[in-house]
């Protein structure tokens, strides 16, 4: 218990005092809540979560303090972290740093000893909700449920200009062997190779995990803004496409969905997680939703028909494609067992597939890491060059 | 893939009694399955030697036999009922073992059983060091690096490889392993590994990389028939490599990993999975993961369900036995519901917001010589779980689950030196928790106390945190209180800690007082298998000081049971029994039942054997916040104390006086039959006879005493229950070394004194009083003579050598009893028989140890019964109203743990050992005593050599014995005294040298094989080293001894009904229900 008495103030008016931890400032955003027992540093990183304020359900956070591997990007991107207990002593062999220090120096604010189960049950009844957190005593819990009650929320707005990369870049790093992942099912054959394929990842708040998982595979991987048109990337003659995750609501970003239409009909094979399947299910005509209290952990069950098994999944999302408006040239190859939401598809007459969980994990089980391999497959049939 | 339907019949094998390493989890597994299959549209036939168990209850297979866990009467089963299928998974490793036997044998291909649930080859593979090390070196998997050296080059080369000590040796082949270690110095390797090089018959020394402090985790795992594949939890052991898991503190899940550590154990686990074939059901994996560098070594695995995994279903919601019973008939696990949410599948990894704590219980007490720390051999007899919403409060509640005088953690209890101190943090031990308390008291640092103990120094971080609010509460603010509730202190505990710093002390209830003025109370939390993400429809609940509270007592009428804790020895299964039988019978009545218990293993505590369960610590303020809670709403007819053992009935009196409504007998006719004085005075008042006794405050007193009883007496100090440190005295010397060495003699604890009844036959009567009359369930005789504790003796069921005027006595004294101490359910009462008269030893108005195997052996469920007399009904509404007669004879016989606890004498006395029971039946005393000794583990031999060495006063009655012995064909071998007196009655005799006298001894003898049978009675505590080697010898050769007479004449019937080898088997089921007697 050090640090200083802190407020989370829910737009509904319910407030919760902790201490606070972390920056020491004011957070507006909002709040969901992760499931996942272990990675904290990995959704920490992970740019999915900008404007949101994360309430990890697992009541020991920061206990394996942080280190220089476990990121999925350059920086925290959350807005705010809600832990029951966060832990003032570190214990592993990799850890660099403490979990407090780190958010301090980020400037992200976090909050502790809060009920958090009963934050995450308040989630689950009512949606998720707009709040605002003071660490640093500057407002009372009047001024801070004003501040929620101000918040403009997420939807309609484009998240990923504030997360996507300036530049376009290339991306080299592979997954180091000791934690090589172990999928589920059979792998398939790896193919010999002439040369190195190029992928070409748009950048929508991409996970460096996917990027090292597309590297592990073999391929040459440049990534871009997420802006770049599809024109820019289908002249660098790239084997295949991949629209990544990112945060906020698909329904905003026409851009990124005009530029998906261009590259489904270019025929050169498009993979798409998360934001990047629902660009990918936009552009085909369908719709998205936003989930009550959306899909935020490393347990979600996946029926994978193809594979007529269960993976279990890593997941990050709040809006889900509506299956009703898909054409009939898609194919659903992946539902989710608990909500019956739609977890994957492809198309039958184009080289083009797209999950909306994660298959890089990080954190979560590696069940689906054989998408990535799956992905070469497809370029390289596609490919004679590479095959 | 759905339900197979090419299998209609299943056969299932439990654990048998409850021993050291295999206890009542493994009840609690074969009751999941049972139900699931049972559900599925399967017949059962279930196999088990523990009537103890709910899994033996007839309701709970088509099939149920109580018979001996052997490959012959295992045949005899099959043979008569052909199952299709043989599920080996859920009965422990005994389980394991006996499909691996059976399918040796021929029995499973000659029958057409299938294995269903695990391979043949897989539990081969998965019990074989060598064939396991290999079958996961081909999946890329680490054990930890060994080498075979025959040289000590050899040997210092594999070392230098290694790279640092401890190493670990065996030389092969040595025997009973001797020479196996864990080596520190290169010195002390040379020396170690020549010796080893010379003693090994082949030459070799097995050079191994040593794994002890490594962090140890596990990692309980499903798969099914599609290759779905979970982990349902990750649990990380407090105790680093070297203790055995069941030793150590256990922590779930995982806290000092981060993801990708995890996720690299679990991809690890299910390449262990693949590699060991293991396609469907439950595993347990083990893993030592290097804390300076990460490296991850596979220990083992097990292809079944363990106590690990009852455990993990505890602790998560996901009950694991029940879907690997169900994987095993082709389910998948996405056809399967999770009844928690009922809306999601069992294809899922739970996903928990708090933080459980196992603790083991040992017993060490019990065992005197028993070296008391802890290793590679698993020594404790129970555990108890506790749910925080923190690793801090979850452990505080764990200590005080434990029921060791602990009202939570604190320093050891006596004074220490710092060196003493520090060889209690370094060597692992059941004090270590507290040692770590004194450390910080003295200002020992965190880095220091990881060093010497191994734990993971986040966890020694929270125990600060502890240490430092435990010094904050010197206020009794509400804020400090408010902190020190969240980390789960006791009321108790916060009023010795206030103590210290008032001149008035502060007690529970002072405490329970300020909180009320603070308005601090517990809140409720759901344990829902998925951290709140979804609804939760079963109430299984933990308590905490958060905000949220989630009991939501319905408005029904209600009854809360109590349950017994952590098992331990005197407290076990039985008591579980009973609890779950009074909730079901309640839940029978229209009540909705409460259950409180913190034991992992048990039924009691599995999600749906009551409406609502609550784990949580049995101690006064954590029931008395669980019945204010549920008194909230509805109608709270009251709270069961008689069925969880001691545990709960300790609690009755306080309870009361907090307010609580108990139902049965009162606490005050329970403190009656309790209280020495004036129960003699009831006796006295209804003209029953006990042996006489009195008190002694010093030894002047106690020799006062023995003028008037005469020798030989049995002394007990007054505070000790259970038998603990009781002893039989036979003459003055005794008396003095007793008062001597048990040194708790004086003015606060004196010592009972009670008239030793020589030569007795002891009696245990299980009866029923609603207040209208008292109806007798059982009367067991015993097979040991009196002076052996109940729990300890075989008895016989129904008695077969008393005669009606003693049973008409019994039968008497036990209703006269029952009315006059308004007993309201179960009472047990105990007698001495000696010659025709009848004497009380004790009585105990709640129910007992032996209920459930009454219960089994007549048909008539008692703690059902029982527990609706308690909520009103009348034995005759029920329908009891004549004591049930008994088909055919029922063994009970008592196990005990010498094999764990090698250098212990195992001979029988007032001090209750045991760790559980089986039960024998047949139509004839001989057929179910012996079947009795073979489930019991020591099966009596039908021909060979006899050793008899008896005391002075047993020779007449040893005479018979060893006629008998001659006729059935047996070789006679006698110690000196022994032999002569044979001898002189003309029996023909070898004379064998006592132990410990010149020459070949009779130790020689049993260890070149030619003893089969012992009968060894002992003298007094002077000369019982002679008995003691022999006994020791016996129990290492696993030669069956018999250290009474009545249980060697037992015996000896027991070996005549073998030599006419027409034992048979007979399932509960098929015994014609029992009629009333006349």
């Amino acid at each position: 218990m050090s640090g200083q008495r802190a407020h989370l103030v829910l737009s509904d008016g319910t407030v919760f005092v902790g201490q606070g931890f972390g920056a020491e400032t004011v957070a507006v955003g909002e709040v969901v809540f992760n499931t996942c027992l272990t990675g904290y540093q990995e959704v920490i990183t992970d740019p999915s979560y900008q404007g949101q304020m994360v309430c990890m359900t697992t009541p020991h956070i920061g206990n394996t303090g942080i280190n220089k591997d476990d990121i999925e990007s350059a920086r925290p991107h959350l807005t705010a972290l809600i832990v029951r207990e966060v832990s003032r002593h570190v214990s592993s062999w990799r850890a660099t740093r403490s979990l407090p220090d780190w958010l301090a120096e980020a400037g992200v604010p976090g909050i502790s000893d809060i009920d958090t189960r009963l934050l995450t049950r308040h989630i689950r009844e009512q949606g998720v909700v707009h709040a605002a957190l003071c660490t640093d005593g500057s407002l009372n819990p009047d001024q801070l449920l004003a501040r929620a009650r101000n918040f403009e929320g997420l939807e309609g707005r484009d998240l990923v200009r504030e997360v996507t990369c300036a530049a376009p870049y290339a991306w080299a790093e592979t997954t180091a062997s000791p934690w090589e992942p172990v999928a589920s099912g059979e792998m398939p054959e790896p193919v010999e190779m002439e040369r190195q394929p190029l992928v070409v990842a748009w950048d929508l708040g991409i996970k460096y995990n996917i990027l090292r998982r597309l590297a592990s595979q073999g391929f040459r991987v440049e990534v871009v803004p997420a802006s770049t048109s599809a024109a820019e990337v289908l002249a660098m003659k790239p084997d295949g496409l991949f629209l990544s995750n990112g945060p906020g609501d698909p329904g905003a970003l026409h851009y990124v969905t005009e530029t998906a239409r261009q590259l489904i009909e270019s025929n050169v094979p498009l993979f798409g997680i998360c934001l990047g399947h629902q660009i990918i299910a936009q552009a085909l005509g369908a719709e998205t939703y936003k989930l009550k209290f959306g899909h935020h952990g490393g347990n979600q069950p996946v029926s994978d028909l193809a594979a007529g098994n269960v993976q279990i999944t890593s997941q990050n999302h709040n809006y889900s494609v509506l299956h009703d408006g898909l054409p009939d040239n898609v194919e659903i190859t992946h539902w989710n067992l608990n909500d019956k939401t739609v977890e994957g598809l492809r198309l039958t007459d184009k080289p083009v597939f797209s999950v909306q969980y994660h298959p890089e994990a990080s954190p979560g089980p590696h069940d689906a890491d054989r998408l990535f391999a799956e992905f070469v497959q497809l370029v390289q049939s596609r490919s004679p060059a590479t095959g | 893939m759905p339900r197979r339907t090419d299998i209609e019949s299943i056969l299932i094998i439990g654990s048998g009694p409850i021993v050291i390493g295999q206890a009542c989890e493994f009840d609690y597994s074969g009751v999941q399955a049972c139900k699931a299959l049972r559900q599925a549209g399967f017949r059962i036939i279930l196999v088990n030697s523990n009537p103890a168990t709910i899994m033996t209850d007839p309701e709970m297979a088509d099939a149920t036999y109580v018979e001996p866990l052997t490959v012959p009467y295992l045949e005899k089963i099959i043979e008569r009922e052909r199952p299709d299928a043989l599920l080996p998974t859920v009965g422990g490793q005994t389980g394991l073992n006996l499909a691996v036997d059976l399918a040796a044998a021929g029995v499973l291909d000659r029958y057409g059983v299938e294995l269903i649930g695990a391979r043949l080859e897989s539990m081969q593979l998965a019990e074989d060091r060598e064939l396991f090390k290999n079958a996961i070196t081909e999946y890329g998997l680490e054990s930890p690096h060994s080498f075979l050296a025959t040289t000590l080059e050899e040997a210092r080369s594999h070392a230098e490889t290694i790279g640092r000590f401890p190493i670990f040796i065996r030389p092969s082949f040595t025997l009973g392993g001797s020479g196996a270690g864990t080596i520190h110095t290169p010195d002390e390797f040379d020396v170690k590994v020549a010796w080893g090089l010379r003693e090994s018959p082949v030459g070799s020394v097995l050079i191994e990389e040593s794994l002890i402090g490594w962090k140890e985790f596990e990692l309980e795992v499903m798969r099914d028939g599609a290759d779905n594949f979970v982990v349902v939890c990750s649990i990380e052991n407090l105790d680093a490599m070297g203790v055995h898991t069941g030793d150590s503190i256990t922590v779930a899940p995982a806290q000092t990993l981060t993801d990708r550590e995890l996720q690299r154990l679990r991809d690890q686990a299910r390449l262990v999975m693949r590699a060991v074939g293991v396609e469907t059901g439950g595993s347990n994996v083990q893993f030592a993961v290097h804390p300076e560098t990460g490296r991850v070594v596979v220990i083992e695995m097990n292809p079944r369900v363990s106590r690990s995994s009852a455990l993990a279903s505890k602790a998560t919601g996901f009950p694991i036995a029940k879907w690997a019973a169900l994987v095993a008939v082709g389910y998948n696990l996405d056809e399967l519901t999770n009844d928690i949410t009922r809306q999601t599948v069992a294809a899922f990894e739970p996903s928990i917001d708090y933080v459980v704590v196992k603790i083991p219980r040992w017993a060490f007490e019990k065992f005197s010589g028993v070296e008391s720390s802890l290793g590679p051999q698993m020594k404790s007899v129970g555990e108890a779980m506790s749910i925080g919403r923190t690793f801090k409060a979850a452990l505080q509640k764990g200590i005080r689950s434990l029921e060791i005088g602990r009202n939570g953690w604190g320093p050891l209890a006596g004074p220490v030196t710092d060196d003493d101190l520090e060889d209690l943090l370094r060597t692992p031990n059941r004090d270590r928790l507290f040692a770590v308390y004194t450390a910080l008291e003295r200002q020992w640092d965190l880095e220091t106390l990881a060093r010497m103990t191994g734990f993971d120094i986040w966890f020694l971080d929270q125990m600060q945190q502890l240490f430092e609010t435990a010094d904050r509460v010197s206020g009794a603010d509400a804020e400090s209180l408010r902190e020190a509730k969240r980390q789960g202190f006791s009321d108790s505990q916060l009023a010795e800690l206030l103590s210290h710093h008032r001149a008035e002390p502060w007690s529970e209830v002072d405490v329970r007082e300020v909180r009320r003025q603070h308005d601090i109370r517990p809140t409720y939390h759901q344990v829902d298998t998925c951290a709140a993400e979804f609804q939760a429809f079963t109430p299984y609940l933990y308590s905490s000081y958060d905000e949220g509270d989630e009991a939501l007592p319905t408005e029904r009428r209600k009854v809360v049971i109590l349950g017994g804790g952590p098992n331990r020895i005197g407290q076990g299964i039985e008591f579980d029994y009973c609890c779950v039988h009074a909730s079901f019978a309640l839940q029978e009545m229209g009540y909705e039942t409460i259950m409180v218990n913190c034991n992992p293993e048990t039924v009691s505590t599995d999600y749906d054997t009551s409406t609502r369960l609550y784990f949580e610590p049995l101690t006064r303020e954590d029931v008395l916040h669980i019945v204010q809670r549920e008194a909230a709403n509805g109608d709270l007819a009251g709270v069961i104390v008689q069925y969880g053992g001691q545990t709960p009935l300790n609690l009755a009196t306080d309870l009361e006086r907090d307010g609580v409504p108990i139902l049965g007998t009162s606490p005050t006719s329970i403190d009656l039959a309790e209280d020495r004085d004036r129960f003699s005075d009831l006796l006295a008042e209804l003209d029953i006879p006990a042996p006489a006794h009195g008190l002694a405050r010093n030894l002047e007193q106690a020799l006062a005493v023995v003028d008037t009883i005469g020798y030989p007496v049995v002394v007990r100090p007054s505070f000790v229950l259970g038998g603990r440190a009781m002893a039989i005295v036979h003459d003055e010397v005794d008396l003095k070394t007793y008062i001597h060495a048990a040194a708790q003699v004086s003015p606060h604890h004196p010592l009972y004194v009670d008239q030793f009844l020589n030569a007795a036959i002891e009696v245990d009567v299980d009866a029923i009083c609603d207040g209208r009359q008292v109806v007798i369930g059982g009367i067991m005789q015993h097979v040991e003579g009196a002076g052996v504790h109940s729990g300890d003796s075989a008895c016989v069921l129904p008695p077969h050598r008393l005669s009606a005027s003693v049973l008409d006595r019994l039968r008497s004294h036990t209703r006269r009893l029952g009315m006059a101490l308004h007993v309201r359910g179960l009472m047990n009462v105990q007698y001495a028989i000696q010659g025709e008269q009848v004497y009380v030893l004790e009585v105990n108005p709640r129910a007992s140890r032996t209920v459930p195997y009454v219960s089994k052996a007549t048909g008539v469920q008692l703690a059902k019964i029982a527990a609706k007399v308690m909520l009103g009904s009348t034995l005759e509404e029920l329908g009891l109203t004549e004591e049930p007669t008994v088909n055919g004879f029922f063994v009970k016989e008592a196990v005990l743990p010498w094999k764990k606890f090698t250098g212990v004498d195992t001979i029988l006395g007032p001090e209750m050992r045991s760790t559980g029971e089986v039960m024998g039946h047949a139509p004839d005393f001989g057929n179910a005593f012996a079947k009795s000794q073979e489930q019991a583990g020591s099966p009596l031999p039908v021909r060979g050599g006899a050793l008899l060495t008896v005391n002075d006063q047993d020779k007449t009655d040893a005479l018979p014995i060893a006629r008998e012995l001659h006729e059935l064909g047996f070789r006679l071998l006698a110690t000196r005294g022994t032999a002569e007196f044979f001898r002189a009655a003309g029996l023909e005799v070898r004379k064998v040298r006592k132990a410990g006298e010149e020459g070949r001894t009779v130790l020689e003898a049993m260890e070149e094989g030619q003893v089969d049978l012992v009968v060894n009675t002992p003298k007094g505590p002077r000369s019982r080293r002679h008995g003691a080697r022999i006994r020791a010898l016996a129990t290492r050769l696993a030669i069956p001894i018999l250290t009474t007479m009545p249980a060697a004449a037992a015996a000896v019937t027991g070996i005549r009904a073998l030599q006419a080898q027409n034992a048979d088997v007979r399932s509960l089921q098929n015994y014609a229900v029992a009629e009333p007697v006349p």
